[in-house]
Formats: structure tokens, C-alpha cells, sequence
């Protein structure tokens, strides 16, 4: 049942993000491009993507687990770090250069050709580096 | 309205609705980054398959979109060199910071999350600074 969920939600989240426009580096890039010609589309992604998760927040409150029997996430932890902020600077950074995020950089591995092997290649060896980096820190 | 603002809206929809099954079915944030990560460097050992099944169906199901010809397929902008430049970054700040714009975006927002909002707030800005220097030294196109 949990891997039947983890198809279902995992095919889901695939097809909104084609839908979407969050799999082409030019439409990200022009919605981050603020002070060129703009392009709002993914504010209504955002938008369509966190109403359905308000709804499902307010649910998992009222209950201790999930259907599958697992235990429902805790609260979100609250403490603002350097990590925190360094993180998602330097992601943000390459976020804005590639117009590439890690779950459309996963959508488009199927279809993308070599371009987006190389992106993906290059994410998971930042995974690796920074894995390496903590072990010593 | 745009239609790119309504395949938006409804793409974002579908994300946001594969996001609800994955919390309220197993129990899961569903963050890209963490998902992935904890496959790379092992910490998600124990729910390895669950994870795998995940991004199996992730990569599956666009590209059969797009094989079928229900979707275009992108094209990249930036050129290998910057590629790699970006791919290091997102892989190395998305650890460093716990999440991208899955997990610290829709899933951390609509909890309303300190941590979540921000970290959303910290990788627009930078996302912003990124394009402008990007279209400065031309390597977008």
C-alpha cells in the first residue's frame, strides 16, 4: 500500500510539474527575472499548490496517524540558522542560473536529453559533496 | 487570463494534491531534495524502496506525456559549464539548507513554517540575483 502511494503521489506531483511549466528553465527564469519582462505564471503554481496542502495540514492535525499507519510529522522546528539561510541562498543561486529545481530536474530526466543528465548528475554529486563536508564539520 | 497562468494553476493544483496523498497516505513531507538526498548519501535507508518507487514514478510519468505527445518537451537554457555551476548548487544547498521549493515551499508555507517562509523568501531573492547576473554575462538564451 505505502509503495502503491509513493507511485500515485510521485506520478501526480510528475505530471503538475510538466503541466505546470516548472520543467521549462525559461518560464522559471522569466518568473524570476523581476526587473525584465516578468512572467507571474508560476505565482499561480505556487498559488494551486499550496491550497490543496492547507487543506491536508488541518486534516493531519486531527489525527495521530497517517493511513498507512505511519506517524504524521511533527511540528516544523522554528529555529532559523545559518544553514538555513546559506542553504537556501546557494540553492537559490542555482536555482536561478539553470531555471532547473530538484523535482523538475528529476520530471525532465525521461524526456530532456543530455543537458538535463548533465544538471542531474551535477545535483546529485552536490548531495555527495555536501554529505562528505558534513561528516568532517 | 493567460493560459499559462491556468496550466499553472492547474499543474500547481496537481502538485499540491500529490503532496496531500504522500502526507495524509504515509505519513511524508513530500520535499524533492530530501527525497532524492536521503537515496544519494544513505540517511534514507530505511524507507529506501518507498523513495525509489517515488521518484521511479516522478521521472515515468512526464515522459510518457511527453512520448505520447500530451506535452512538449523543454529545452535547457544555460550551457553545460553553467549546468554543472547550477547542478552543484542546488545539490549542495538544498542539504545544507533541508529543502527546495517542494518541501520548504508547499509543503513548509502551507504550515506555515518560520523555516519554510524563510528560506522561500531567502531562494527568491537569490534566484532573482542569479537571473539578473545570468542575462548579464549572457548565459541564457
Amino acid at each position: 500500500m505505502r509503495l502503491v502511494i509513493a507511485a500515485l503521489a510521485g506520478a501526480l506531483f510528475g505530471t503538475g510539474l510538466l503541466v505546470s511549466g516548472m520543467t521549462d528553465p525559461a518560464k522559471v527564469q522569466g518568473w524570476l527575472d523581476v526587473f525584465g519582462t516578468w512572467d507571474p505564471t508560476l505565482g499561480f503554481v505556487l498559488t494551486g499548490a499550496i491550497l490543496p496542502m492547507l487543506v491536508a495540514w488541518r486534516v493531519a492535525a486531527r489525527r495521530r496517524t497517517a493511513l498507512t499507519g505511519t506517524e504524521l510529522p511533527p511540528p516544523p522546528p522554528q529555529k532559523i540558522d545559518g544553514r538555513l539561510i546559506a542553504g537556501a541562498a546557494l540553492f537559490g543561486l542555482g536555482w536561478g542560473l539553470s531555471g532547473l529545481c530538484p523535482g523538475p530536474a528529476m520530471a525532465s530526466l525521461g524526456f530532456g536529453g543530455v543537458p538535463f543528465l548533465i544538471f542531474f548528475a551535477a545535483m546529485v554529486a552536490g548531495m555527495l559533496l555536501f554529505s562528505a563536508w558534513n561528516r568532517r564539520a | 487570463m493567460n493560459p499559462d497562468w491556468i496550466a499553472g494553476l492547474i499543474g500547481g493544483l496537481m502538485i499540491g494534491c500529490a503532496a496531500a496523498v504522500y502526507l495524509l497516505g504515509n505519513g511524508r513531507i513530500m520535499g524533492a531534495s530530501g527525497l532524492l538526498g536521503g537515496l544519494v548519501d544513505g540517511t534514507g535507508r530505511s524507507n529506501m524502496v518507498e523513495r525509489a518507487v517515488f521518484i521511479a514514478a516522478l521521472i515515468l510519468a512526464p515522459a510518457l506525456l511527453v512520448m505520447i505527445g500530451a506535452a512538449e518537451r523543454s529545452a535547457p537554457i544555460a550551457g553545460s559549464g553553467v549546468l554543472v555551476l547550477a547542478g552543484l548548487l542546488v545539490g549542495f544547498g538544498t542539504r545544507l539548507g533541508n529543502g527546495c521549493t517542494s518541501g520548504h515551499g508547499v509543503c513548509g508555507i502551507s504550515r506555515f513554517s518560520r523555516r519554510g517562509i524563510v528560506a522561500t523568501l531567502v531562494y527568491l531573492f537569490t534566484g532573482g540575483v542569479a537571473v539578473i547576473v545570468a542575462r548579464a554575462l549572457g548565459w541564457t538564451a
